[in-house]
């Protein structure tokens, strides 16, 4: 019994795992940017959605919308002030751009979570469940909330796929990741490349924070964490393999659903380190890394 | 800065330094003490990341295994001064692990493992929260001196010693050839530079400095405490205070953490936002100044010789 639980809370957490975690490879991938702020653009969608349908009476499926939107919004925030300004900077070597990247991603995940504190204070908020009630799966009593997230995340990864694979624009985005200066000779603006990514990545970032506000809730205090696993998910899969991140956002969630369960919930984020420790020594480029 | 001028200015801060114990009040001494601490930290991670091009997000992994490993020597009845050396000596053993993965690792994957250390590091002391007092601090029987004279002494001493140590060790070839290993590790290699041990010294270096000077404050303050030497954000302080000051200049880390630590008592009517505006300031000093205060300086004075 206690099996099949955790079989079916494994797999709706470990869904929105893998979409919180695959906007974040598709930009490594893409872009070769590492957003340590991606916690902080979770939370500020799962916060504003929350604000907007309890304050402003938008309902669960409006403040869902407005949550996402918000994730979008602080995506080009993301871009527009932090990063693209550190990539065109003269002052800084071409080796060194990553490490200030990540740095100047960093400082500004602090200045959301700190923010956002300031504004929402850091006790969590959970967003009413988008339907309520229960069902039943083979005899476990289920939220039906955990079988839409689990169904929309996967709808998303879905889109996604199509878009990467089946669509012009989606060809563009393969191609600036395996070689952007070729794709530059073929007459094509890397930067309206890049803004696509962002703008693919806001979305889904900002539908991961709002479908984690209906499950566990949210806080400004998570943001950190939810980048550490975000960053956990992607390194386990391999940086910008968009499958092994998949792969990895379920061993992660079962993993911690399985201590959750079984052991203690107080020591969920334990396995998840000793895995990517281990995994780090053993195959340092991850389970379907590239390099 | 290995000039006339560069001399006389160290020479400035020095006597500054001397002097303030006779002009500055007890309050603002005690800060003081604990900004010249986080200066050690500053400089020691500006040794990993300027020279050796290693980005360490765990400094509070080597700064916390020497404070809690003192304190935990202090409680067993040993002295401040074997408990020091047992707290440097614990951090290196942290160095030392921490460089293996580095040997193996690029950026951003190397990243991550310092990280999660801090992470395991955190949970271990809350789950053995029974001998390391968990989140709320260790109390350790011993402190340096009541007085906050007395210890700002101690704290100006080792900051001066450690930042001329680690200063001329990074201008000497060890500095120069870790440099190179960490802009172009085969290149370096071809040079016939074994990059193996060159990185496991500037691990071990680090190490050492972060740990003593955990186990300073540990003894300063009388408890090692998660909040103000493990945590992620202190970790992400001491990253704030070299990028301000200018990193590769070791120097600068000093002034990043005056700036940092002083910078937060002025604003400390704020409140929260007080963190968010220090990382404001630090994001666009970043974006405008990516060479930080320090080599800002130093840029315009070599434009005009």
């Amino acid at each position: 019994m206690i099996g099949l639980q955790i079989l079916i809370d494994g797999f709706a957490i470990s869904s929105l795992y893998g979409v919180a975690a695959v906007g974040f490879t598709l930009m490594f991938g893409v872009c070769g940017v590492l957003n340590l702020a991606h916690g902080g653009i979770m939370v500020i969608a799962g916060l504003i959605g929350w604000w907007a349908a309890v304050n402003h009476s938008a309902g669960p499926y409006g403040g869902a919308v407005i949550g996402i939107l918000a994730g979008l919004i602080a995506s080009y925030v993301t871009y527009f002030a932090v990063v693209r300004p550190l990539q065109k900077s003269r002052a800084i070597p071409p080796e060194e751009q990553e490490i200030f990247i990540l740095t100047g991603t960093l400082l500004w995940g602090i200045m959301i979570q700190v923010g956002l504190d300031y504004l929402f204070t850091n006790n969590p908020v959970t967003m009413q469940a988008l339907i309520p009630g229960v069902m039943h799966i083979f005899g476990v009593r289920t939220p039906r909330n955990e079988g839409l997230i689990a169904v929309v995340c996967w709808a998303a990864i879905g889109a996604l796929y199509l878009l990467v694979n089946k669509t012009p624009v989606g060809k563009q985005l393969l191609a600036a990741s395996i070689n952007p200066r070729g794709l530059t000779l073929l007459g094509f603006e890397l930067s309206h490349i890049y803004l696509i990514v962002w703008t693919v990545y806001g979305l889904l970032a900002g539908l991961a924070g709002v479908l984690l506000a209906t499950f566990f809730g949210v806080s400004s205090a998570n943001a950190g964490s939810l980048t550490a696993s975000a960053f956990t998910i992607v390194i386990l899969g391999g940086l910008g393999s968009v499958p092994g991140s998949l792969i990895a956002a379920y061993v992660v969630g079962y993993a911690e659903t399985i201590t959750a369960y079984l052991i203690a919930p107080t020591l969920r984020p334990i396995p998840a380190l000793l895995i990517l420790v281990i995994a780090l020594y053993i195959r340092p480029q991850g389970i379907l890394g590239r390099r | 800065m290995r000039t006339p001028t560069g001399y006389a200015l160290a020479l400035v801060a020095v006597a500054i330094g001397l002097s303030a114990p006779f002009w500055l009040g007890n309050y603002w001494l005690g800060i003081l003490t604990v900004a010249f601490y986080f200066s050690v930290f500053a400089m020691s991670w500006d040794l990993l990341f300027g020279f050796a091009g290693e980005v360490n997000f765990g400094p509070t992994f080597l700064i916390g295994l020497g404070a809690y490993s003192a304190g935990l020597m202090n409680n067993a009845g040993l002295g401040i001064p074997l408990c020091l050396v047992g707290g440097a000596l614990t951090a290196i053993v942290g160095g030392v692990l921490l460089a293996l993965p580095a040997l193996r690792l690029r950026g951003p994957y190397f990243g991550l493992v310092t990280l999660v250390a801090v992470l395991l590091l955190l949970d271990a002391i809350v789950i053995f929260a029974g001998i390391t007092g968990g989140e709320i601090g260790m109390m350790v029987p011993s402190v340096l001196s009541v007085s906050a004279v007395t210890n700002y002494w101690y704290a100006l001493g080792f900051l001066v010693i450690s930042a001329i140590i680690l200063f001329f060790l990074s201008r000497s070839s060890l500095g120069l050839i870790l440099q190179a290993t960490g802009q172009d590790r085969i290149e370096a290699a071809a040079l016939g530079f074994n990059v193996t041990k060159f990185k496991l010294a500037a691990f071990c270096i680090s190490a050492l400095f972060s740990g003593l000077a955990g186990a300073m404050v540990t003894f300063y303050q009388g408890t090692a405490s998660v909040d103000q030497m493990v945590d992620l954000s202190i970790a992400v302080q001491i990253i704030i205070a070299v990028v301000f000051g200018g990193r590769r200049t070791i120097l600068g880390g000093i002034l990043g953490a005056l700036f940092l630590i002083l910078f937060q008592q002025l604003l400390l009517p704020l409140g929260q936002l007080n963190t968010f505006i220090v990382s404001g300031i630090a994001l666009l000093v970043i974006i405008l100044f990516p060479d930080g205060v320090l080599g800002y300086a130093l840029r315009l004075m070599e434009r005009r010789t």
